[in-house]
This record gives structure tokens, sequence and C-alpha cells, in this order.
């Protein structure tokens, strides 16, 4: 097997000592979590750090919770627990969507929300999904902590706002009324990266989209927010049309590139499909949830 | 010592020969008690690691070994040049060709060996490659086959000697030029395509790795190494190493997976044995995944062109031109005359008037192989092939498949049956395994559901396949590979206590050999399998063979166990007329006993037999004591199972993602030894041809970069790709061997890519005008087709 | 570094780097070769084990991560000479042919029916979708997973 390049190891034992460490340590000292971002990395040589800080007993930073008029999930949150929370599936069902075709349940044991954000492939799925719910993550560093909307946290591919000596704690999703969500995603084979998903939310107000979210995994260099397509829903009446439109609209605002899971044509195409898709299912729901 | 008996039955019979009996092997497995290559630690055993070449074509300027032999943890770093000492920088393959153990000149795939490194551990040794600096003077790379012998394509095998070009190998004929000639021009339909059959690859789920202990007081090298052919590689090394064979011993403990990937002699295990000998220590070289991929014997590689031709709604005719890309080496494993290997076996199941065939072999910049993956020797290019053409031809005459190929079936009675070609197939009823395969698919339900579908805009698929291949190889008149006849021997020792051991040629992967071949023991002599003990994998202690992978097994392993099984039979019975005071013609055999014919009270069961060949008491005039036989098995001819399979397919109209939805396979490999095994084997084969159909392929950029060098993206199914997958039988026996059956672990993986393409199309011809696609139907490549654009893959 | 992970209800110490991967720490204990490794990038599931109770891939964890948690291998299932339910499944059902993946898919068997006694066929077929069988073409497998949740509901009903 191949196997990483030596390194020192920490365990943090708070989230203010992890924090100290990595100030202390400087850019060659990676978080592990879940580590199956960074760990695969590494056997391969892509990626070697110098000393790694295990954030893995930090129970503190792993909960699903109502806090006031947002769901808050702690960046230390499994995948298995993001899939399996009814919390979730009732308010903000895109994350089970989406949970279901994140890797495979083995990996989802392990791998964490803070993990899959901060790893910053546009192929992530929960980057779009926390895009298309309007998140906002909580980045503690030693002078506090900011809190960051999904654009702005993903800077790009493989970047975050995440800052030397920081660390993502929570990510923070609005609850609003009327709400109805969905993640769709095209794969080649079970477990495998997106060739191309969308994720869609919307608020309905009586017959009226009011607001909408959607965001798409893998058709470029990092998560792809379609504010284009947003505007043009908001205030519309849902409809099979209004949908496609918007689905034409992602096909244009993307900018994916050729690889082995397919050409460009195919993936603006797909963009285009899923997102109708995906908008359609997440209104299906909120009329569902309201009715 | 956990057996068989330790694990509960489900309370039913027990088969004494064959029958659906639970594996004896599975004891030690599912306690996780099995024990493979990296399992195998010995004293003072050091690890191996190989520096690759990330260049697919490449001047070697220089290499500089000193920072990595600067480590304290590594003993040694082999090159090129210090194997040229050692007369081991070149071995020969199979082919005949030469193959570059450690590249000294140049490199000539991506992934190509160029150091060897020594180091006490695993990690070390990882550690040490990333300290070897090699400086490279990258070339033009050569990765389209197509494109191999364009007079300005660069030179790859500037090494051998009046090499001029990308040939590896001349355009090898088979069947009728002019004969077939005259059907294209009686005939009143002809369809021609392209067809590509892509680059995949075996991808045992255990790499390939080897542990070579040289002891230099003895002289004796011991080799621990999974593979499927140990006799032969044994002579391969005495050939190359120039080490004396009878000191040579190798042992294949339990092998993760072979499919033919763990045929070949790869370059680590001569530097892992070069290292053992230098050095004195077992040195143990395992490979990574990724080596696994972009090194090992590959599968396929043929850009086919091919045309069919039909009169009055039958098949009568094929023409098929093939470059076969064989990668920066030849080194496929065949038998000698036959460098296409079987494929000319390409005229199928139909009683065509005449075929022929012509392959070309060209090198490119990859790596070297070609025969691997549950090919048989090149019948699953072949049968691709024509059932392709089949399904064109069908389109072109609007008929149904199913009927096309009923009209152009060889007919029983047509049995033993010469194809165009040069085959005499041995046994079939096709027609009936056909209908069988309709009436468990539901044939006209389908077609009815798909009309309903296509009127709602959904998109499914009905493909067939119909396939005749051939295994067992083979006669020693007709065949041999680097001049060893592959024939099979088999010993089998009764013991005083009636408890035997029968140790045998073939090499088992997983194909149950340790329960089949004791069943077929305990079928012949009425011993029970658990008293059979199958011995194999040790070159020590078993005959000369050439392994297990052709589907040959069960027809010449097979056949030789029987045969041997009946010679001790045949002794008994000179044995049991002296103890029963009677002339060996008044007995009469029942399993496990020979009795007097007219009073069948009087018998001696088998156990009795051998206690009593062993015992004092008198013998046989001029037989020797004991109760055992030897046999090498030459067969008379290869076998030829076939089978009738259907895959139903459904495409998303919007995203064009294939799913099988249901695959039924009807199989006729004659009598069956094991049916459980039977179709464990023919479960497995279909998933790997789902792989092949729909998502398995090793692809290169321009530059030569293998773009399918890790399970992220060379993609193998999961059980959720994979139907619940229907099976039939029918049973036509062998007529030549001795148990009456054929063979079939590789039937699946040649019959099912086909029918799964074949589905596609299907599913996309009414609504999208698609008459072709080539693998793998991944929904990219099926959109673009769907768009009017299909692109073959690289 | 000094580590020490209970593995099987047994405390196993050892001076390790941290960069040793579970899997080779369990392998290198002796006894404990079941565990198997198949690939480089997290995708094949030869090396599953048990880690509280849960499915994981041993090959992406590091040795040092595992110091107060349970790892359980296949070596644990068979207690006091009693096989497992999905040992005696697979081996009922034809579910294994090389063997290599074995381990891997009776880890995640067994997690499975801890988790869910009576699981449909597809919920088998997604639990074990993180595992590759290169021989089965998983039928047999989710036969095998089916006839151990059957003969554990039989066994509770005659307790």
């Amino acid at each position: 097997m191949q196997t990483p390049a030596a390194f020192e190891y920490e365990r943090a034992t708070s989230v203010d000592g992890a924090i100290a460490s990595l100030q202390r340590l400087g850019p060659e000292a990676r978080i592990i979590a879940g580590g199956h971002s960074l760990l695969p990395m590494m056997k391969l040589r892509l990626a070697n750090p110098a000393h790694l800080i295990d954030i893995n007993d930090l129970e503190e930073l792993s909960y699903i919770r109502v806090d006031g008029d947002e769901i808050r999930i702690g960046a230390l949150t499994r995948h298995v627990e993001l899939l399996k929370s009814e919390l979730l599936a009732e308010n903000l069902p895109v994350f089970r969507d989406a949970e279901t075709v994140i890797a495979d349940p083995v990996v989802r044991n392990r791998g964490t929300i803070g993990g899959s954000l901060c790893q910053a492939d546009a192929a992530e799925d929960l980057s779009a999904v926390c895009s298309a719910v309007k998140a906002r993550a909580v980045i503690r560093g030693a002078g506090g902590e900011r809190v960051v909307g999904m654009d702005d946290f993903h800077v790009g591919p493989f970047q975050t706002a995440v800052g030397d000596g920081e660390l993502l704690t929570e990510v923070r999703i609005p609850l609003r009324p009327g709400a109805g969500s969905a993640h769709e995603k095209v794969e080649r084979r079970a477990g495998d990266w997106a060739i191309a998903a969308a994720s869609a939310a919307v608020w309905l107000d009586g017959g009226t989209i009011a607001d909408a979210g959607i965001a798409l995994s893998a058709v470029g260099l990092t998560t792809i927010h379609l504010t284009r397509a947003e505007e043009l829903l908001r205030g519309k009446a849902p409809s099979d049309d209004l949908f496609a439109q918007a689905g034409a609209i992602a096909s244009e605002d993307c900018s994916p590139t050729a690889d082995g899971r397919g050409p460009v044509d195919y993936k603006r195409h797909l963009a285009g499909v899923l997102t109708a898709r995906a908008l359609t299912r997440a209104t299906a729901r909120a009329q569902e949830a309201r009715s | 010592m956990a057996t068989v008996e330790n694990l509960p039955s489900a309370g039913t019979e027990r088969p004494i020969g064959f029958g659906r009996l639970k594996r004896k092997e599975d004891a030690r497995f599912i306690r996780g008690k099995g024990t493979y290559l990296d399992d195998i630690r010995l004293p003072g055993m050091v690890h191996g690691a190989i520096l690759r070449s990330p260049y697919a074509h490449a001047r070697i300027v220089s290499i500089d070994t000193s920072r990595a032999l600067a480590h304290p943890n590594v003993a040694a770093v082999v090159t090129a040049k210090d194997l040229e000492t050692l007369g081991l920088a070149w071995m020969p393959t199979i082919s005949y060709d030469t193959q570059a153990v450690l590249a000294g000149d140049k490199v000539r795939f991506q992934g190509q060996e160029v150091a060897f490194v020594i180091a006490t551990d695993e990690y070390s040794a990882n550690d040490a490659l990333q300290l070897i600096d090699v400086e490279y003077e990258p070339l033009p790379a050569i990765v389209n086959a197509r494109k191999a012998l364009d007079p300005d394509a660069p030179l790859i095998r500037d090494d051998k000697v009046g090499q001029r070009d990308n040939l590896a190998s001349p355009t090898w004929e088979a069947g009728e030029r002019e004969a077939t000639d005259r059907a294209f021009a009686e005939a009143d339909t002809v369809v021609t395509r392209d067809i590509i059959y892509p680059r995949c690859h075996p991808a045992p789920l255990e790499t390939c790795g080897i542990i070579a202990d040289f002891d230099p007081e003895t002289g004796q090298l011991d080799i621990y190494n999974g593979n499927q052919a140990p006799h032969a590689h044994r002579t391969v090394y005495a050939h190359v190493a120039g080490l004396a064979e009878h000191m040579i011993r190798i042992r294949c403990s339990d092998i993760g997976g072979g499919f033919g990937n763990k045929v070949p002699v790869y370059p680590g295990y001569v530097c892992a044995i070069a290292g053992s000998i230098v050095a004195g220590v077992p040195v143990k070289w395992v490979e990574n995944r990724s080596e696994n991929l972009m090194s090992t014997g590959f599968a396929r590689d043929y850009v086919m062109h091919a045309e069919m031709c039909a009169k009055d709604g039958k098949i009568t005719g094929l023409r098929v031109d093939v470059i076969a890309d064989h990668g920066a080496f030849d080194s496929t494993a065949q038998p000698t005359k036959f460098p296409a290997g079987f494929f000319h076996i390409v005229c199928g199941s139909y009683d065509l008037e005449a075929a022929h065939v012509q392959v070309k072999a060209v090198y490119t910049n990859k790596a070297p192989g070609g025969v691997a993956y549950r090919c048989s020797f090149r019948i699953t290019e072949a049968v691709y092939l024509v059932e392709r053409m089949v399904d064109a031809l069908a389109l072109e005459l609007k008929a149904d498949p199913i009927e096309l190929r009923m009209r152009s079936f060889i007919g029983p009675e047509q049995f033993p049956y010469e194809t165009t070609t040069g085959w005499t197939y041995d046994s079939g009823n096709y027609a009936e395994t056909m209908r069988v395969a309709m009436e468990i698919a539901g044939y006209e339900e389908l077609r009815r559901e798909q009309a309903e579908k296509r009127a709602r805009g959904e998109l499914m698929g009905i493909g067939v396949s119909f396939f005749t291949e051939g295994v067992g190889a083979g006669p020693r008149k007709h065949m041999d590979i680097l001049g060893l006849a592959m024939n099979d021997g088999a010993d089998l020792r009764v013991h005083p206590s009636g408890k035997a051991v029968v140790s045998i040629s073939a090499q088992t992967q997983g194909q149950g050999h340790e329960t089949t071949f004791a069943q077929i023991v305990a079928e012949e002599l009425g011993i029970p399998p658990e008293d059979v003990e199958v011995r194999h994998g040790d070159t020590d202690r078993s005959p000369y063979g050439l392994g297990t992978y052709g589907s040959r097994s069960t027809p010449v392993s097979g056949a030789a166990v029987a045969v041997v099984s009946r010679k001790v039979r045949d002794k008994a019975r000179l044995i049991a007329a002296t103890m029963l005071e009677t002339r060996p013609e008044d007995l009469a055999w029942e399993k496990g006993r020979w009795y007097v014919k007219g009073d069948p009270e009087k018998g001696a069961m088998i156990e009795e037999i051998a206690a009593r060949a062993y015992s004092g008491e008198q013998m046989p005039e001029g037989m020797e004591g004991g109760l055992d036989a030897q046999v090498i098995y030459d067969p008379p001819n290869l076998t030829y199972p076939y089978g009738a399979y259907i895959a139903v397919v459904d495409i998303d109209p919007d995203t064009a993602h294939v799913t099988v939805r249901r695959f039924i396979a009807v199989d006729d490999c004659g009598v069956r030894i094991n049916p459980m095994i039977v179709d464990g084997q023919i479960h497995g084969g279909l998933a790997e041809g789902i792989g092949i159909a729909l998502m398995e392929v090793i692809t290169f950029d321009e530059e030569g970069n293998c773009l399918n060098s890790s399970f992220m993206d060379y993609l193998i199914p999961t059980a959720l790709e994979c139907p619940d997958y229907e099976l039939g039988e029918t049973v036509t026996p062998c007529p030549h061997h001795p148990l009456g059956a054929k063979g079939v672990g590789e039937s699946p993986n040649v019959g099912s890519p086909p029918a799964i393409v074949n589905a596609v199309i299907d599913a996309l011809h009414e609504t999208h005008g698609v008459d072709h696609i080539d693998m793998p139907c991944t929904p990219a490549r099926v959109w673009a087709a769907m768009q009017g654009r299909p692109e073959p893959p690289q | 570094m000094n580590v020490t992970i209970s593995i099987n209800g047994e405390k196993v110490t050892r001076d390790v780097e941290p960069r040793q991967l579970l899997v080779h720490f369990i392998r290198d204990t002796p006894g404990l070769t079941g565990t198997h490794w198949g690939c480089d990038t997290s995708n094949c599931g030869a090396c599953v084990v048990q880690m509280d109770g849960e499915p994981v891939k041993s090959c992406t964890i590091l040795a040092v991560m595992c110091e107060g948690h349970e790892i359980r291998t296949v070596e644990s299932l068979e207690v006091d000479g009693r096989l497992d339910p999905v040992q005696l499944g697979f081996h009922e059902t034809h579910a294994l042919q090389c063997g290599f993946c074995t381990p891997g898919m009776l880890m995640t068997a067994r997690a499975l029916l801890d988790e869910n006694p009576d699981p449909t066929d597809q919920e088998i077929r997604t639990a074990i979708s993180g595992a590759i069988c290169r021989c089965t073409g998983y039928k047999n497998i989710v036969a095998a997973v089916r006839w151990a949740a059957d003969y554990e509901a039989a066994a509770k009903q005659e307790v």
C-alpha cells in the first residue's frame, strides 16, 4: 500500500487547544478529523503536513440542534449522523438526499461535515447543500469567532476562508417557514464523486417562491452558487417551465472542465437537468409540508 | 483445527460426489485465517519497493541513488546496471518478446519499473523511493493503436535489433479469404462496424506480490507467490536466472483473486529474486493498487473493423480486421501458435459459409499485456465482436435479434461441428438454451413493456447475446506455451485408512478446487469429499501442469483427476478380486464398492481394499502394494461451453444513466460437478461484465499519462450496480471429457458485455437512432450517443 | 510513540510512528492478519473492521487515533468455537470464493444486523456498497446476510 511521509501527531483536548497548536505549529500543521480526505492525499504524497492535530476527541463539536431560528451543526458531526438525523430530515431533507449519495456507508461513519467543507473539493456535495440552504460557517481563531456566508467561505479550489490558526467549528442554517429542499446527483457508480450535482432550497409564501437557494457541485473550480437563477425564481409561482429556465441558467453559469467523468457539454447539460429536478422536488416538499 | 465438520449442516443431504456441497475451504476464510502473500512473514525478511517512471516515453539520462542509499533503513537500491551484471536486466516474455525488468536506456510506459529499493520495512522502502533522483528526457508518446504504425510514429522498441516500426507481431490470419469474399458477393445484406473493446483490467482484490528466499548454504530458492501457473513460473525462473529448476520451490498459498492478472512473471518478481540471491535474506515485494493498475497485465484493447453478411435472412459471412494494442512489450499469454489467442473463434455460434480474420499487434507506450480478465484467450473479444455484429445485422434486416440468431445457429445435428476458422465444437443444442433464457426472462412480456414505456418516453432496452467459447487448453498436438505442453497431472494416493490425497496441477484463486476436486474423487471412488485432501500450489508437492486460467481447471485438471481416480478404481478391482477370491471380470462397481455380480452381498468397500493394499496379505499377481496412481492428461480437444444471456436495462432519458435492471444467464457447461460453485462463478463474471460494459476502462491522455490508476477512477461495480441475477441451465455433456464437463469460469465475462451493450442500443435505436456505441457505457458516453455523437474511447 | 489499542477486547501496546495506519497495526499483531488491504484510496473495503461497533476503513485511520476506542476484527466473530451467524450464513450460501473481501464483508454485515436485524435486500446492498468483491457478484453475499438475519430472528423466538 502507499504510505504517508512521517509527521508529528498530537491530540487536541479542547477547541482552544487545537487553535493554539495550529498557531504554534504554523501552516505545516493540519487538522485531522475523519481523515478520509486528508489521509488518502497523504498516502499519495499529494499532501505532506509536518504535524497533524487530531480533533476527534472534541465531542463538544459534534451535535445537530435547534438554536432559536437556526439549526446548528457542529463541525465534527459525522456524515452518518447527518444522514440519520430526523431533525434534518424533517426540516432540511436536502441533507439526507445528499448523504445517501456521499461516498459510501463505511466512509460516512468517519467523515465529517467540517472536513468536507474545509476540503473544498468542488465536487463536495455538502458544499452545494450548505450554499443552497443559506448556511453560514463559524470560524474560530485566537482572536475570537467570525461568521461567514458560504460564498465567502468557498474561496477557490481546495481553498476556504479558514485561515492559518483557525478552525471551522459550526455550520448554522436558518429555519424559515415554507421550506423545501432537495439534492440531485449523477455519478458513474455508487460512491463516486458527482459528474454534476444540484442542491436546491425554496421557501414558499402562499403560491409564490419567496426565496430560493441553488448551488452546483463538480461543475466549476468551486461550488457554483446560481444567484441569477435564484433571482429568476423570487416572487414567481413555481412551474415546470420556470424550473426549466432555471436549469438553462445553471447550464450557462457553471464552468465545468472535461475529465474522466465527462466532457464539458454533458456536464452543462446535467447541471440544467439536475437543477430543474432539484427545484421540482424541493417545491413538492415545501408544498407537502404546508398541507 | 477447524474443519467443515465444525460447521453445522443445513440438514440437507451431503453428496458423495457431484452435487451442491458447501465448500471445505470456507472454514479458514470465514475466520480470517487464510494465508495470502502479504500475511507471510519470514525471519530476517526485508521489503522491496519499485520506483516507476512518471513518463510514458523518455530517455533515462541518469539515475542517482545516493540519497536513497544514505537512508538508514535502506539495504540496497538496484538499477538496470546492477541487473545487467546478473544477466537479468531483460527477461523473455510468454510471447517470445523481451521485457525490461528495470529500464536502462529508456522508459516505454508510464509506470515502468526503473529501480528496486530494499529496506527494513514497507514504510521506509516507500520513503526511499522519494530519494532516488532520475533525470529523464521526455520523448513523444504513442497511445493510440491506430496511430502506432504511422510513418512518423516514434519508435518504441529501438532496443530490438532490426525493429523499424511499432509492429509487435505481424498480421495473423485465420479462415478462408476467398470463400469469404464469395459469401459477401452473394449476400443480399452487408453491415459494417468499427468496434473497440477498450483496455480494462482484471484488478483482483489482492494485488500481486512475492517473497523470494534464497538460501546461499543450500542453493535452494523458496518462492512464495500468488500466481496462477506455479510450475510454469518455476521453469521460467530456472531458464531466466540460470538457476537449477529442482532447487526452486514455489508455494502459492491462498490467492485473493487472479482472473489472469496473476499469470505473467512481473519485473517485481525478478527483482525480489535477484535481491534475495545477492543479499541472502528473504525479500518481500508487494505492489500497491496504482502499480497493479498501471503496470500489470491489462486486458483487451482490440480495435476491430468488421463486416457481416446475410442471405435470405441467415448470417452467411464475417470479415474482421483487428489492431491489437499490446503495450510496450509483447507479453500476452497464449499458446505459441496463436498470437491472437483464440480470437478466430469469432464465427461464434453460427453456421457461417465462411469467415476471415486478420489480427496485427502493435506496440504502444502503455503497460504490457492483453490476455487476461477471464478472456479465454481473446474469446471475450471475439464473442463481443460477433454478437455486436449480429445485432447490427438484426437492425439492418429489421429482424428480432433472437429470431435472427435462431435462424443462423449451428443445429444440434451438426455436432461435432467444424467451423470455417478451424475449431471443432464438441456438442451443443443452442436453440434449446436460447428458449430457456427467453422463458426465464419472459421475453414477449418484456417487449410489450418496452413498447408501453417507449410510448411514455421511457427508455428500456433488451439485449441478447449467445456465445460459444472454447476452454480447457489444450491438446499437445495443437498447442503449447513457451514450448510446454498444456497438459495437467494428477496424483492420487489412498492411504491405508481409506482417506485420500489428490495432488493437482491446477491452482485455485477462489474457484473452490479444494471442494470440487474432492468431489470428483468422491464421485469416482465413493470416498467422502471430507476424506479427500486436495493438494495444490506447491511445486514440490504437486504434479507439473500449466495452471489455472482459460477455464481449464475442470476440462484438464478435472479430467486428470477423473482418469487417475479410475486408474485407482481399476487397481482396487484387482485387489478386491483377490480379497473376494474371484475374478476381476466377475465384479461390478457401485459407488465405493466392488461387489460380486452374482452375489451382491459379497463385496469389498474401498476402505477395506485400501487397508488390504498396504497390509501383509497377498496382492494380485504382478502388482505392487499401495493404492495410488499418477496421470498426465492430454485433452483430445478443447471443450465448448455456451450460453444465452439476456440483459434488461433502463436508461434515464435526461441524464443517460444506465441501470441493469435484470440479467438472465442460461449456461450450458456440460455436467456440473457442484452447481453451487458453477452459479457462483457465473455471478462473479456477470458483475465483471457489468463493470466492463458500464464503467471499467484504462485510458490515457496524449502524453501517455494513465488516467485510471486508482480505484477512484478505475471503477468496479458495487452491490448497488448489480441486479439479482437469474440463472438457468441446460446440460449437454461434453462427449470427450471423462466427466462430460466443460468448464465455465470465463463464460460470464465472455457473454455479458455484448448483452448489455446490445440492450443499451436497443433502448436508444428507435428514439435516438443509435446503432452503435463503444464501451464503457458511462452516462457521458451514452448521452453523446443520444445526441448523435458517439465517441470511441481513447 | 507508544500507543495502546483495545483489539478484540485485549489491550495491544506498541511503539509506532504516528503515520502507521490502523490496518498495519492490526496486521502486525500476531494472529490478526485476517484484516486485508486492496487499494490506496479508501475504496475497496478489504480493510473494514469495527471501531466502537461501527464499520470503518482501517487503511484510512491512524493507529494513534484509536487509543481509547474498541477495535473489533474478523477474528473476534467466533467465540469459544462457536461461529457467528454471519459466518455461518456466508458458508451456507457460498458467499465467498477467494475469501479476500470476506473479513470486511463479515464485519460490515455484523454491524448491519446489530443495528437493523431485519434489513431488506436493498438495505443489505447499500450497507456493503463500500466494499468491492470481484468473485461473487454480490448475490450470494446478500443471501448470506439474509440467512443470518433469519437465523437470528429464529433464535430469538426460541428463547
